[in-house]
């Protein structure tokens, strides 16, 4: 375990995400050299660089389905890295959506939005049901509830897998290249229902190559390459004016 | 010079004249009244009802029901001991499967039935031959099974277990109602395999020394045989046996269909 400071932990009180001097290795190879940021409760925090960077790695350490290395992350003040946590208990407040969807296939849109609910949250049966249906109203797919996932379009994928993120009541939401993996007709459903999202406040700490997203929707922009965070700040500052060169270069590659 | 089709078509035509040559000489050569009496006597295979029914077949099928409902219970488990992070687990599991894969179900009967009251002598199988017919089949099947159901749970993509505990399952919950249940879908066909298999393995319990009643097809067929000397009940029972795995392959071609359907 490292030591940190108290004074930077101070004025982080109350956030909703707080890295702290991460490092992550697979085998010999370092992919996360030190991080340390913070996810403000209610922001829109967007995450981009060069693949290979670290920046999925980072977003996977916040609800440990990858072990750091070493390093502390807090989830609203209670250490997930922690040894003794609950990570089940403190995974359940934190939503994640994948670049490949991971619906289960083997059960319809509506058990996959109330499994969890009720093996993990111990709601009943007809509570899930309400709220599996009002997330399933909000991303627009009131109709697909008994549909199973090898019948959706990608973007419709994607929006099931959000209001399944969504149905167990999250404080905050963890996207991994949400929309990676769709065709370019269908990204706009899923981003706009992001917006929504972020305009209800929720605590957003979003992986991405959507740079129009993260200008008009992020409150900060975290630009990563090579394991460490190389400049972070408001997106529309960085984006239309990168300090740092490797942002520059980076950036004018893909805008 | 013949062109490359006009000699494929030419070695076709020789194919096919040798089959009809081949059907030909079986047809004249053979004595088919001869054949009849032997293979298929109406008069034996009338005498097979309704015992090879209400006996041999329902036995079979017991026994085979139990046997792979064990085996598939312990294939389960060693799989996921084979899966498990606690060195002691795997090692075990490993070695049953090693033995159990191993050594021919036969030898497997014999240690059961005649073994097991040597070594334990005050302790006995509960349920008699039935126990030690699950037991031996169970153990058989199992050992196969097991390795057949943990490629079916490593077949199945990683992402489903991360999105099963991000969602705050547990490693067990998201095992049980997220990955077995797909793993069990992809090795459908082979579970069925390993289903035939065992039927035919169940005539195996004629080691135990069994009274008419607890006969199976194959020891059903072979008594009679041996007081007809006419080989009718030898093929009656064949019989049985395709009316119980046909049925089996075509439920199962329907499930997997099913199945693709709502992938």
């Amino acid at each position: 375990m490292t030591t940190h400071p108290n004074d930077r932990s101070a004025d982080r009180a109350g956030a909703a995400i707080d890295v702290q001097d991460l490092h992550k290795y697979f085998g010999d190879n370092e992919v996360l050299k030190g991080i340390d940021f913070h996810v403000g409760q209610g922001q829109v925090v967007c995450v981009i660089g060069p693949s290979g960077s670290g920046k999925s790695t980072l977003l996977r350490c916040v609800n440990m389905l990858e072990t750091p290395t070493s390093g502390r992350i807090f989830v609203e003040g209670d250490e997930i890295t922690d040894p003794d946590a609950d990570v089940d208990k403190l995974r359940a407040r934190i939503g994640m959506v994948f670049q490949q969807f991971n619906l289960f296939p083997h059960m319809t849109v509506m058990r996959n939005l109330t499994i969890a609910q009720v093996k993990v949250k111990g709601r009943s049966k007809d509570e899930a049901v309400e709220v599996a249906r009002a997330n399933l109203a909000k991303v627009g797919l009131a109709e697909k509830e008994s549909a199973y996932p090898a019948h959706l379009s990608g973007g419709q994928s994607q929006r099931v897998a959000i209001a399944r993120a969504l149905s167990m009541s999250p404080d905050m939401m963890l996207f991994d290249e949400p929309t990676s993996a769709l065709d370019p007709e269908l990204v706009g459903d899923v981003l706009a229902v992001m917006k929504d999202l972020a305009s209800e406040g929720m605590t957003m700490m979003v992986v991405t190559h959507e740079m129009g997203f993260a200008r008009e929707v992020g409150d900060n922009l975290v630009f990563m390459d090579d394991g460490v965070i190389v400049e972070e700040g408001d997106p529309r500052e960085v984006l239309a004016d990168p300090r740092h060169e490797r942002t520059q270069s980076f950036l004018s590659k893909v805008l | 010079m013949a062109s490359p089709r006009q000699r494929a078509a030419r070695w076709r035509y020789v194919q096919y004249a040798v089959l009809v040559a081949v059907l030909l000489a079986i047809a004249f050569i053979a004595d088919w009244e001869q054949i009849q009496r032997a293979f298929w006597n109406w008069e034996l295979v009338k005498e097979q009802f309704p015992d090879v029914i209400t006996i041999a077949l329902k036995n079979t099928i017991i026994y085979t029901a139990c046997g792979f409902s064990f085996g598939l219970v312990l294939g389960l488990v060693l799989a996921l001991m084979r899966l498990s992070s606690v060195g002691p687990y795997r090692w075990i599991a490993t070695g049953i499967i090693e033995l159990f894969r191993g050594l021919p179900a036969l030898v497997v009967f014999i240690a059961l039935s005649v073994g097991f009251n040597l070594a334990f002598p005050r302790y006995e199988i509960p349920f008699g031959n039935l126990g030690v017919v699950t037991l031996a089949l169970g153990l058989v099947g199992g050992a196969y099974m097991a390795e057949t159901i943990r490629a079916g749970i490593q077949a199945v993509p990683k992402g489903q277990m991360e999105a099963a505990r991000s969602l705050g399952m547990s490693h067990s919950r998201a095992m049980i109602s997220v990955v077995v249940p797909q793993a069990f879908r992809i090795i459908l066909p082979p579970l069925t395999n390993e289903l035939i298999l065992l039927t035919k393995d169940s005539s195996l319990v004629y080691i135990l020394g069994l009274s008419l009643s607890g006969y199976e097809l194959t020891k059903f067929g072979r008594e009679g045989m041996n007081s007809s000397s006419n080989l009718t009940p030898i093929i009656v029972i064949g019989l049985c046996y395709l009316l119980i795995t046909v049925p089996l392959s075509i439920v199962v071609r329907r499930m997997e269909s099913r199945a693709e359907r709502a992938r």
